[in-house]
Order: C-alpha cells, then sequence, then structure tokens
C-alpha cells in the first residue's frame, strides 16, 4: 500500500472513490450490501499498486506501439497494448491511449472475480467498464462536452449487449487532442477499447490547418507528453454549419470503418452542437432523448 | 529540458511542468518555478461539472475504513400516512428528495398487520412461569412464556392465531395488548401458575408488586469467578443463590486457584461440577431467582469432620439485593450476625455491575402480499430488492432487522420509534409504520408507481397544513433512513 493513494467512500455512501496521481476513479458495485463491501474492498487492494505498476514500465507505455513487439509485463499494460495494436499499422498510438479504460477494466474484473454483483461501474475519468449480471441493465448518460456535466441523451445497455466500455474524447477533455470534437462518445465491447477509439475518432474529428484552430507542440506544454511535437488542439474558434459537417464526416468515415472491423459497436460524435451518430441501430435513443434523473453513470 | 519545467515527484509518474501548467493529474502546478498543489476550489469546481459529489481535498478526509457511510437531510416516516387497504392502490405518499446526488424514493405506507405481535425482553431472574405457559391479559390469552435468555424471561405475545384464530374478545385482548405494548404504555400480563408482571417499554418490569431493579451480574457461579478475590481472606464461605447455578466458593474452582480451604459446606440440589449446584429450590420471585426466603434452606447440616466453630459464611443473591452473613456456633449451627464492612463492600459491588433490568419490546410482523402491492405493481420485485439491500425498510424510521428467507418479515425496537406510532383496525390488526427507501432509478425498475412519486418538498412546504403534520428530530441512535446501511 502506497500513502499517496486516496481511497474513501463518497458521502452518498454508495459509491467508492478512488484517486492516485493522475488516476481518479468513481466506482459503484450493485449486489447484497456484504458483496459490495467484499467488492469495494478488493477494489482497493488492486488500486494501490496500479499507479507504480504502470509507471515502471512508462518509457515503454509512451512509445508508439507496433503490431509486433515486445509485450510489457503489468496485466494493465497489456491490456493498454492490446486495445491500441489495431491502430498501430494505420496511425501514430501509443498504448497511453488505452490507459484510463485498461485500469478501469482491471478494478472492474477484480470486483467481480471476488464478489457477487449485480451490476457495477468503474468510472476512471469518463472512461468506463461496466458489469452486468444476465437481466441487468445500466441507463448511461451522455454529454456534449466534457467539461459541461449537462447530458443530451441516454442509451442503455443490457446484458445481452456486447458492450462493456464507453469512453468519452475531445480536446476540452483532460487529455490532449490531436483533433477538434468537443466529445466523441464510444460504445465498445472493453473500456480499454472505447478509451483507444474515442480517442482515435477526436482526433479525426478535424479541419487540418484551419486558422481558427489554435494548435501546439504537445512537447511545449507537457516536455513528457507521449505525443512528442504533434500539435495538439488548444482553442477553437467559431466554425460554419459545412465547416462543422465537414470535420464530422472525417470522423464518421474512420468510425463506420472501425465499427466495420468490431472495435466499437457505436459512437456519438459533437462538434459545436451538430452531432453524428453511428451504430447505433436499436439505439435510437442514444440521440435526445430526454434524459430520467438520477442516471447511474455519466460517460 | 532547456526550460524551467520541474519535475514532480508527487507520484511515480514524475511529470515535467510547465510554468504555468498542471501536470497529468491537474492537482500539481508549476507556479513560477514552484511546485504547488492546487487551490482546492478548482478541485471542486471540476467535481461540479463532472456531476460528482463534492469530495474535501486539502482537509484531511477520513481514510476509507470499508464501511458504506451516510448523509442527512428529511425523512418523511409513514405514521399517520394512511393506507391503501386492500390495497392494489399506490401507497399514499411516494416521496423522492435527492440525496448526494442520488434520487431516492421513500414509499411511505401504515401496513395492516395481521401477521404480527411483539417479542418482550423481561430482564429479571424471577421465575414468571414455565416455558410455553399462556400469558394473559384482561383474562384472554395473548401469547406464551418462550425460551429464557441470558438474565431475562422472554414472552412471545401476539400473532395471527391470538389475533384472528380465537374469540372476538381474545382477538381484541390481544390487539389492544399489541397496541399498548408497541405505544410504549404499560400492560398488566398474567401468566398461567406463575406470576403477574406489569410491562412498558424501556421500564423495569413489575412482578408480583415488586418493582425490579437489576440483572443479576451472571449466573451464581459466574459470580464466585467475578468476586472470589475480593472476598478471600475476609470470609471463610460464600454461597451465590442463583436459580440456574448456585455457587459455592470454597470447591469452585476460582476458590481452589485461590487456596479457599474447604468448609464443610452441604448445598442441596444437583452438583454439576465442583462448586455448581442446579436446582438448590424451585424458581420463584425471591433470592436469585428462586422461591426461597431463608437461605439456608437450601444448605443441608455443615459436615462436623471439616467445619469449624466460627466459620464465617456469606449468602447472596446474584443481583446483590439479598444478602446474609452467618457465622457458625460451637454446634455448628448457622448463626445469622450483621454483615462486616468489608463484605459489604463486595455485596455492592456486586450491585454495581448489575445493569438496571428493562423490558423491551421489540415489534415483529411481515409484509403482505397486498402491502407491497402498495408499493409496487410486482410485488415480489420488492422483497427482492428488500433481500438484496437495494431497498431500506424502517419503522416510524426506525431501523429493522429484516429476517433472512422469504417475505418481509422485520422486527424493530420500539423505543426508537416516535411516540405513539401504531394504531389499529376493527379487525382486529395492528396499524403499523413501514417505510421503504430505495433509489429512484431502482424503484422504477421494480414496477413502482412513477407517476405518483412527489418531491419532498411537497410534504414539507410550509403553507402546506402544517398542523397535520409532525416534525422531530430525527433519534441520534438511528441511522438516517436515507444514508446508506452500514452492516457488517
Amino acid at each position: 500500500m502506497n500513502n499517496r493513494s486516496q481511497i474513501r467512500m463518497l458521502p452518498d455512501g454508495r459509491r467508492l472513490h478512488m484517486h492516485d496521481g493522475p488516476i481518479d476513479m468513481i466506482v459503484e458495485a450493485f449486489g447484497v450490501v456484504s458483496e459490495v463491501e467484499v467488492a469495494y474492498r478488493a477494489a482497493a487492494a488492486r488500486f494501490a499498486g496500479i499507479l507504480d505498476e504502470l509507471c515502471g514500465e512508462l518509457a515503454f507505455l509512451r512509445r508508439p506501439a507496433s503490431e509486433d513487439g515486445d509485450l510489457p509485463a503489468g496485466p494493465i499494460a497489456r491490456r493498454m497494448l492490446a486495445a491500441v495494436r489495431p491502430y498501430a499499422s494505420r496511425t501514430f498510438i501509443t498504448p497511453m491511449a488505452a490507459v484510463a479504460g485498461a485500469v478501469a477494466e482491471e478494478i472492474l474484473e477484480t470486483m467481480i472475480a471476488a464478489a457477487k454483483l449485480s451490476r457495477a461501474y468503474v468510472n476512471d475519468g469518463g472512461d468506463v467498464a461496466l458489469h452486468l449480471a444476465p437481466g441487468e441493465k445500466f441507463v448511461v448518460g451522455m454529454v456534449e462536452r466534457p467539461d459541461r456535466a449537462s447530458l443530451f441523451g441516454t442509451t442503455t445497455i443490457e446484458f445481452c449487449d456486447p458492450i462493456r466500455g464507453i469512453a468519452t474524447s475531445g480536446w476540452r477533455g483532460r487529455s490532449f487532442s490531436l483533433g477538434i470534437a468537443d466529445a466523441v462518445t464510444v460504445l465498445a465491447d472493453t473500456a480499454a477499447m472505447a478509451d483507444t477509439a474515442a480517442t482515435v475518432v477526436a482526433n479525426a474529428v478535424d479541419l487540418p490547418g484551419h486558422p481558427r484552430v489554435g494548435r501546439v507542440r504537445a512537447c511545449d506544454l507537457a516536455p513528457d507528453s507521449d505525443l512528442g511535437e504533434r500539435l495538439v488542439t488548444q482553442s477553437v474558434g467559431e466554425l460554419t454549419p459545412g465547416e462543422i459537417r465537414d470535420a464530422l464526416a472525417a470522423g464518421i468515415r474512420l468510425a463506420e470503418s472501425i465499427c466495420g472491423l468490431g472495435l466499437i459497436r457505436a459512437a456519438a460524435l459533437n462538434l459545436q452542437g451538430q452531432r453524428r451518430v453511428i451504430g447505433a441501430q436499436g439505439r435510437a435513443q442514444l440521440v435526445d432523448i430526454p434524459v430520467p434523473d438520477g442516471s447511474p453513470v455519466h460517460a | 529540458m532547456a526550460d524551467d519545467a520541474i519535475r514532480c515527484d508527487a507520484c511515480p509518474v514524475l511529470c515535467y511542468i510547465k510554468p504555468g501548467r498542471a501536470g497529468a493529474c491537474d492537482r500539481y502546478a508549476n507556479a513560477d518555478g514552484q511546485l504547488v498543489r492546487l487551490d482546492p476550489h478548482v478541485v471542486l469546481e471540476r467535481a461540479v461539472s463532472r456531476g460528482d459529489t463534492l469530495v474535501p481535498f486539502l482537509e484531511k478526509a477520513r481514510e476509507w475504513d470499508g464501511a458504506l457511510l451516510s448523509g442527512e437531510e428529511t425523512f418523511v416516516t409513514a405514521i399517520g400516512a394512511g393506507t391503501t387497504y386492500p390495497d392494489y392502490k399506490p401507497a399514499p405518499f411516494i416521496i423522492s428528495s435527492e440525496i448526494a446526488g442520488v434520487d431516492m424514493v421513500t414509499v411511505v405506507t401504515e401496513g395492516i398487520f395481521s401477521y404480527c405481535g411483539v417479542k418482550l425482553k423481561i430482564d429479571t431472574d424471577r421465575h414468571l412461569g414455565a416455558e410455553c405457559s399462556i400469558v394473559r391479559a384482561q383474562g384472554e390469552a395473548v401469547g406464551h412464556v418462550t425460551t429464557n435468555e441470558y438474565g431475562s424471561q422472554m414472552l412471545s405475545l401476539g400473532g395471527v392465531r391470538h389475533l384472528t384464530g380465537g374469540s372476538r374478545h381474545e382477538g381484541t385482548a390481544t390487539c389492544d395488548t399489541l397496541l399498548s405494548l408497541c405505544n410504549r404504555h404499560a400492560v398488566e400480563l398474567k401468566i398461567d401458575d406463575g406470576a403477574t408482571v406489569i410491562v412498558q417499554a424501556d421500564k423495569a418490569p413489575i412482578v408480583d408488586g415488586v418493582q425490579e431493579e437489576r440483572m443479576r451480574v451472571g449466573c451464581g457461579s459466574a459470580t464466585i469467578g467475578m468476586f472470589a478475590k475480593q472476598w478471600f481472606g475476609k470470609v471463610d464461605e460464600v454461597v451465590v443463590v442463583d436459580d440456574h447455578i448456585t455457587g459455592v466458593l470454597s470447591e469452585h474452582q476460582a476458590g481452589k486457584l485461590l487456596g479457599v480451604p474447604e468448609s464443610g459446606i452441604v448445598l442441596k440440589g444437583r452438583r454439576s461440577t465442583p462448586g455448581r449446584y442446579f436446582r438448590v429450590a424451585e424458581p420463584g420471585t425471591s433470592w436469585g431467582g428462586t422461591n426461597i426466603d431463608d437461605p439456608l434452606s437450601i444448605l443441608g447440616p455443615f459436615d462436623r469432620e471439616v467445619a469449624r466453630p466460627g466459620l464465617r459464611l456469606l449468602m447472596v443473591s446474584t443481583t446483590g439485593e439479598h444478602h446474609a452473613y452467618f457465622e457458625l456456633d460451637e454446634s455448628l449451627h448457622p448463626v445469622e450476625k450483621e454483615l462486616p464492612a468489608a463484605l459489604r463492600e463486595s455485596v455492592e459491588r456486586i450491585r454495581e455491575n448489575c445493569e438496571p433490568a428493562l423490558c423491551t419490546v421489540l415489534f415483529m410482523g411481515g409484509a403482505g402480499g397486498s402491502l407491497r402491492a402498495g408499493v409496487t405493481e410486482n410485488p415480489v420485485k420488492l422483497t427482492h430488492s428488500v433481500r438484496d439491500a437495494l431497498t431500506r425498510v424502517t419503522c416510524g424510521g426506525a431501523p429493522v432487522y429484516v429476517w433472512p428467507g422469504g417475505g418481509i418479515t422485520i422486527m424493530a425496537d420500539v423505543s426508537r420509534m416516535p411516540e405513539n406510532a401504531f394504531g389499529y383496525v376493527p379487525t382486529p390488526a395492528l396499524v403499523a409504520p413501514i417505510e421503504f427507501t430505495l433509489k429512484l432509478a431502482d424503484y422504477a425498475t421494480l414496477g413502482g408507481y412513477m407517476d405518483h412519486v412527489r418531491p419532498l418538498s411537497s410534504i414539507t412546504s410550509i403553507n402546506r397544513d402544517e398542523e397535520s403534520r409532525r416534525r422531530l428530530a430525527a433519534r441520534p441512535d438511528n441511522p438516517w433512513p436515507l444514508a446508506s446501511e452500514k452492516r457488517k
């Protein structure tokens, strides 16, 4: 147990909040109280070692992934690499693109291995790993912009859906983005897959060379960023409806192609009030449905 | 790095942070070359914008101890809510209130309980009646004596057989008795071939006209063990009279260890192990829960081979309430003398160690199908939800114990409910408050009456007839009903 990490229940008494360095996650498990406690204890025990484990291989994880080559040692690092490898031949990507989702998955799997839970989620800064027992479902709220809490819609994820991961990426979020999307929310089979795909699709929503998009070299902002000298978006001025359509279309093309490969199940792309959705067959509610109160997950 | 980035060593990520920028965590920043922790309100704003509950950051927050904890606001109890029996209609009040960002619903109703009763714990060692004896009120059978507990006699009163299975008088007397006990009024009970006892929640029982003061400190044998050292050297023999196990110091293991010599005392009754005797007398309401008034009646003649004139004998009950001091005369007969000061202290000590005797009343009942139908269109889902601890059950805001197994069978301490929380219907049956609290989302899932949910503000707003509501402070010893459960 390191003495940095903070682990405590939120004042609602239901959700567990765990924080260590850049990792900040909210965990909620549902089921019999005694099982929930077992799950939370297991999550807390696993959490304590995660940051040290990742930092031990940080140099490797910040390097571009290749389709073959060395495997990292840690189980989370392996999840990260596995999630980004399908993209390695077509774009620049490092395992760090999947770090939040992979950590969420690891905590979730630790909990469901330790206890019998009807439902559980691990929300690692917006990258969410889900567990559903047969017959259970989650209603997930979605935000238009990660820096605002207002939900634009909800989607219901049921046991029979393959989806167990949700992630959102955009230039306003905590991580750097190469694109201009306000938010790209992705539903995928795992949290690490969703995390990676959200990053990649958000990068693709772009208007290269546009004068009203402010870009700065990543290394000028954070010298040790895995993005190095790549230009990351720092501001986006007002765009014309046509420009917004074009930028979203670029993102949609990529999203459809990876959806065809099974890398994602659905995606919702938001840019300055316009929204495009793909893979939403049977989930029309992904678009503009009044939000019920108290949605358990804010993706 | 050529610039003035600094390396943050707050965590193993070891970020290089440029001036004016924060590290990967957003919590440590470079302010003009100094590593600083960001002002707490920055973190707070983030939490708000994420829709998260605020968490103290720079304050030293309590570390998580693995338990699920609490919050606070207003909680509406079911007392006076009315009911909708026979119940396919929604419960009278279905109230939502947002608790720490999670919408909670409390379904408030007064349940009509045919299957209900009270478990009565009466702290006394006095014999109230044999197990299975009938307990009567107003001359009618309202319950029976059940298994004794340590230091307490237990009665089981009420239940469907007395309420509706017998004569009209029996039902009425039973309902009346339960109502009085649950509303914390005094009731006189007569046990067949036993005592008459006046019981009232949180008050001492009055057995055959004598108010019980204390619970025994332990059985006679345990009392010997506890006080042997204090008696050693001040008296030659001690008998602790107890209807359960009477203890004898010189024979008891505690006396042996101290080297207390044999006294030649002879006890009546059946010896269990050395220094421990069963049934030295019949059960009763006198010395140590026996029927004796003369302690010497449990002794045989002293053994002439061992006993000696002048031997000092203390006889005491397990509560210290009864005691007598004797010395053997030349013919080895015990002669009562005044209790020496040194022994008076030990008798006092026994009394001090006895807890006040109380009657405690637990209401016990089962929430039937029709009551559950007032909560949801699919009643078994409520049962499952209670079982899975997604739904909290309370009685007048007091915590309940939910029995394992099927159904919703609960027990609650009436002393933790507001006064006069119970009512009755002429069926006869008891009307008890019962509240089901759960997340709004979970309420919808179990088929709740969503269109009947109304906000707490509609109940608590000032301009609504204030007089029809009773506002009470929550009892500090009750967990807040809307808070998450702390259960081990």
